[in-house]
């Protein structure tokens, strides 16, 4: 298991430099960052000065050596819209996404995984087929659609709901939620329905898949013939049997919407990291596009690592078989 | 002979495929004696399995069992709510797979198996369970078995996990074990060994088997009578000795012909003609008959049941005793 | 009568047994049809801005217009005629989704079924790759792209297969590395063809249930994907509206009641991209060999 777990961290350690590589050099060759920064009546020697303040002057190698020392030292350089430090300006809209992301998540997994073991255990029952139906409708409709009719139904017609913002929060550990309090609750809840409904689709189809086929193995047979109760046999063999591909792609997915909940928060104006991003891309801000690109690949292969380690962990075949 | 412990009467199980109703089991009776050993011998395809399966009421769609009885202990299971029959699987009727790398489940302990099977009967403590666990594992010979119930199944060879397996269906000291080809998937030599092993825990505790299995020879040394299926249909029976010795219908004489230990040395073996018939249209009449040396128009019709002296079987050209 | 002598006859008589998918595809060549055909049964032409009024803006349907005929389903904040802005939107979409789609099929089969074959390091190097990329959103990809080539179609098209491909390598990958070791490719390898042929004309081709699987469902994300990005507003240019931009742009007068300008083009998308994954759905069932008993 030692091997294996140090095997794996060295991959991701080079993974992570290659993704560095790309990432900047992908988005410091493309696009010219002095329409942005210098106004255009500026004299030749303030946009000299300017240009060698950020260090454009020097070739690309050197910037991305400047570059990655400096991230050594956690600094991601400055916003050149915001001024302020990057690493400040993500960290600052990380708990809003986080809090979104966990909730959409952890909502569509224990929904949609006992919905899903539901219509593959009944394939052929009227509500297996009706839960099916709708996961193609989730599968199918375009988040930002689902968002509208959310906003039009709950906010507009019904005014059940607020249609946009945090509202208020309380701070614990240093953080702000918005779950603590029924006003932030409610704000919460429809932008984490409308980034639930996809996932929610993916998780039903994938343990409806997984079930069907479980359910014809001799392990399944095996366990009736002992005469073990349906319920045992669903929660204790064919839960623990599907459960790879689900943490799988609950670990993805909760990388994905966390690095990546744009739609739902532009939407539902939801102060996060995809709001972030995509001001930053309108505005060529480099600094930030960089500094988040490599945080989310950090993101994601530190989760490729802990699934891996996990799956170690849920099937014993992969780690000692490893170590032997 | 006591009263019979299982009475299998005019048993049909038959799937219903897109291509048709294949009748995989095609009227088959039979009984069992408390702790006797029966052999159900046939090749793949004869509906031997489903036979088995059926007795446990383990059939899945498109698979049903459509007319017939099985009565165990005198309770009637074909039609018994699925509540009161999965208490009876298990406790009084077990069975036993063919391959173990497939039944136990590989990301559960070997101990959290044993106990899900005891605790399905019994409503004792998991701590409870875990005792019997392994004493039951220890008597179907694992070494070291409290140590090893927090192992899992692919640390175990092939041999081990089969007894595992037998281990969970012994869990309960039923009254009946179905045996679906348990050897087969094993080693020559761990296959000898298994098979010398359940019929002592079978004599021990009283259980009786029923062996499924493709080879005569692993089931002559071990049943005391056996039962030859073809086209889901039983076609001969009898004690042991005296079916190996003077078999009445042509197939299972073709079946003794292609034994290994009885042909001559350096000679092809003996092979029956033709191969399996399709169970999905099988014509009217025996269904041996395309196959068959000794066929005739009478063979059309379907040939009776003729019983004589604790043997059947059912052919028209029964053969001749050999002298 | 169906001839089932043939696979794709067998597969016909088999798609044929579910109608909700016989419905699916019916409704998917419907679109398709009218999408190609937008120029000759819309009644106005959306993309020349001359030809549109102000005065006939956000009209509800039903709307008799300056032009003299009648808005079926209204108009949006120009003056456009609803239907026949969704009519050319549909148009964009089919095109850009089955674009994008082919593409990415070409590009990321070739690679996959090249990795398979060749193995050792080009093997390790394009997987790698392929399986990195497969882990990042592809909505991140397309647009990180989109921003930085800018607006049009070709631009789209390619964020599209840039973020798409990797799916079809992986299916590829995977279909091929299971059928390399069968002995008709072992056969074929032996015979004097040139590499590349037994690649292309052996390989690939058998390779192909999964990957139509996956490009079915790959169209339909794609024409997701489009209007999601038009609806960000990093889609296409203004002048040629999508249906992602028309949905967009009715946004803020959705909330004083005036739905139709976001609504009818939303149903229309809607439904297209429904319509292709039930019929991806049936195909994918009825190729799975692991859920037919």
């Amino acid at each position: 298991m030692a091997g294996y777990v140090i095997q794996r961290c060295l991959q991701a350690v080079v993974v992570m430099f290659v993704m560095s590589v790309i990432v900047f050099v992908g988005v410091y060759a493309i696009g010219n960052p002095m329409e942005v920064l210098i106004p255009l009546d500026a004299p030749q020697d303030v946009r000299e000065l300017i240009i060698a303040r950020f260090g454009l002057d020097r070739p690309l190698w050197e910037q991305y050596l400047v570059f990655i020392g400096n991230v050594a030292q956690g600094d991601f350089g400055r916003s050149f819209v915001y001024a302020t430090p990057v690493l400040d300006l993500i960290l600052s809209r990380l708990p809003a996404t986080l809090e979104l992301t966990l909730a959409a998540v952890f909502g569509a997994t224990f929904i949609g995984v006992p919905l899903g073991i539901w219509a593959g255990y009944r394939p052929d029952a009227v509500s297996s087929k009706t839960i099916m139906g709708l996961s193609i409708l989730g599968f199918s409709v375009p988040t930002f659609w689902v968002g509208l009719i959310l906003i039009l139904t709950f906010a507009v017609s019904l005014g059940w709901l607020p249609a946009g913002g945090r509202g208020p929060t309380v701070t614990v550990f240093g953080i702000e939620w918005s779950f603590l309090t029924p006003e932030g609750l409610s704000h919460l809840l429809l932008p984490a329905v409308n980034l639930s409904l996809f996932k929610l689709a993916m998780m039903i189809r994938l343990a409806r898949a997984g079930t069907r086929e479980v359910l014809l193995t001799d392990t399944i047979k095996f366990a009736r013939a002992a005469g073990l109760s349906e319920g045992t046999i669903v929660m204790r063999h064919v839960l623990k049997l599907i459960a790879v591909p689900i943490v799988t792609v609950f670990g993805l997915e909760l990388g994905s919407t966390l690095a990546f909940a744009v739609v739902t928060e532009t939407i539902f104006s939801w102060p996060g990291l995809g709001k972030l991003i995509i001001d930053s891309i309108t505005s060529l801000d480099r600094p930030v596009m960089v500094a988040y690109l490599i945080l989310v690949a950090l993101l994601f292969v530190t989760i490729n690592l802990v699934i891996d380690l996990t799956y170690a962990a849920l099937d014993p075949r992969i780690s000692r078989g490893a170590a032997s | 002979m006591n009263a019979p412990l299982l009475e299998v009467e005019g048993l049909r199980t038959h799937f219903f495929t897109r291509a048709g109703v294949v009748k995989a089991v095609d009227g088959v009776s039979f009984a069992l004696a408390p702790g006797e050993i029966l052999g159900l011998v046939g090749e793949s395809g004869s509906g031997k399995s489903v036979t088995g399966f059926s007795l446990l009421g383990l059939i899945d769609p498109p698979g049903r069992i459509v007319d017939g009885s099985v009565r165990l202990e005198g309770e009637e299971l074909v039609g018994m709510p699925t509540r009161a029959l999965r208490r009876l699987r298990g406790r009084r009727i077990a069975m036993v797979f063919q391959d173990p790398m497939m039944t136990l489940n590989p990301v559960l302990s070997i101990g959290t198996q044993m106990s899900l099977a005891i605790r399905a009967h019994d409503a004792v403590s998991d701590k409870a369970a875990r005792e019997r666990s392994a004493a039951v594992l220890a008597r179907v010979g694992i070494p070291d078995a409290r140590a090893r119930l927090d192992a899992f199944p692919h640390e175990f060879s092939g041999g081990m996990r089969q007894r595992v397996a037998i281990a969970i269906a012994m869990a309960h000291s039923p009254a009946v074990i179905v045996a679906d080809e348990p050897t087969t998937a094993l080693d020559v030599s761990i296959q000898a060994q298994i098979l010398f092993e359940m019929r002592e825990l079978a004599r021990e505790s009283g259980t009786a088997l029923v062996w499924i299995s493709h080879d005569l020879a692993t089931v002559s040394s071990l049943a005391e009578r056996i039962l030859v299926m073809y086209a889901g249909r039983i076609v001969e029976e009898g004690a042991t000795a005296t079916v190996l010795r003077d078999p009445r219908h042509p197939y299972t004489r073709g079946l003794l012909d292609s034994l290994p230990a009885t042909a001559e040395p350096g000679r092809p073996l003996n092979q029956i003609p033709g191969t399996t018939p399709s169970l999905l249209a099988l014509p009217p009449g025996c269904p041996f008959a395309p196959r068959c040396a000794h066929a005739s128009g009478s063979c059309r019709e379907d040939p009776p049941r003729r019983a004589a002296a604790g043997r059947a079987y059912r052919c028209h050209h029964p053969l001749e005793r050999v002298a | 009568m169906i001839d089932t002598s043939t696979p794709l006859g067998r597969f016909w008589a088999g798609f044929r047994e579910n109608p909700v998918a016989v419905a699916a595809l019916t409704m998917v060549a419907a679109i398709v049809l009218v999408a190609v055909a937008a120029p000759l049964i819309a009644p106005q032409d959306p993309y020349d801005l001359g030809g549109l009024s102000l005065l006939d803006a956000r009209r509800p349907p039903g709307h008799v217009g300056s032009g003299g005929y009648v808005h079926l389903l209204g108009t949006d904040a120009q003056g456009r005629d609803l239907l026949s802005a969704i009519l050319y939107g549909l148009r964009i979409s089919v095109q850009i989704g089955l674009l994008a789609g082919g593409v990415a099929l070409a590009i990321g089969a070739s690679l996959g079924v090249t990795a398979a074959y060749a193995g050792g390091i080009v093997e390790t190097l394009v997987m790698r790759i392929v399986d990195l990329q497969l882990s990042f959103p592809a909505i991140l990809l397309a647009l990180v792209l989109v921003a930085l080539l800018g607006q049009g179609k070709a631009q789209l098209v390619t964020a599209l297969v840039a973020a798409q491909y990797a799916y079809f390598a992986r299916t590829a990958y995977g279909a091929a590395t299971a059928e390399r070791r069968k002995d008709y490719i072992e056969a074929a390898t032996a015979t004097p063809l040139s590499r590349a042929r037994v690649v292309f004309r052996h390989l690939l081709p058998n390779c192909m249930p999964p990957l139509i699987v996956v490009a079915t469902v790959q169209i339909a994300n794609s024409i997701a994907l489009e209007a999601t990005l038009s609806f960000l507003g990093l889609g296409l240019p203004v002048t040629e509206p999508s249906l992602g931009m028309l949905i967009s742009n009715g946004f803020v007068y959705m909330m004083s009641g005036r739905y139709w300008i976001s609504v009818y083009p939303g149903v229309a998308l809607i439904v297209l991209i429904v319509a292709i994954n039930l019929v991806g759905d049936q195909v994918r069932d009825q190729l799975n060999p692991r859920l037919h008993r």
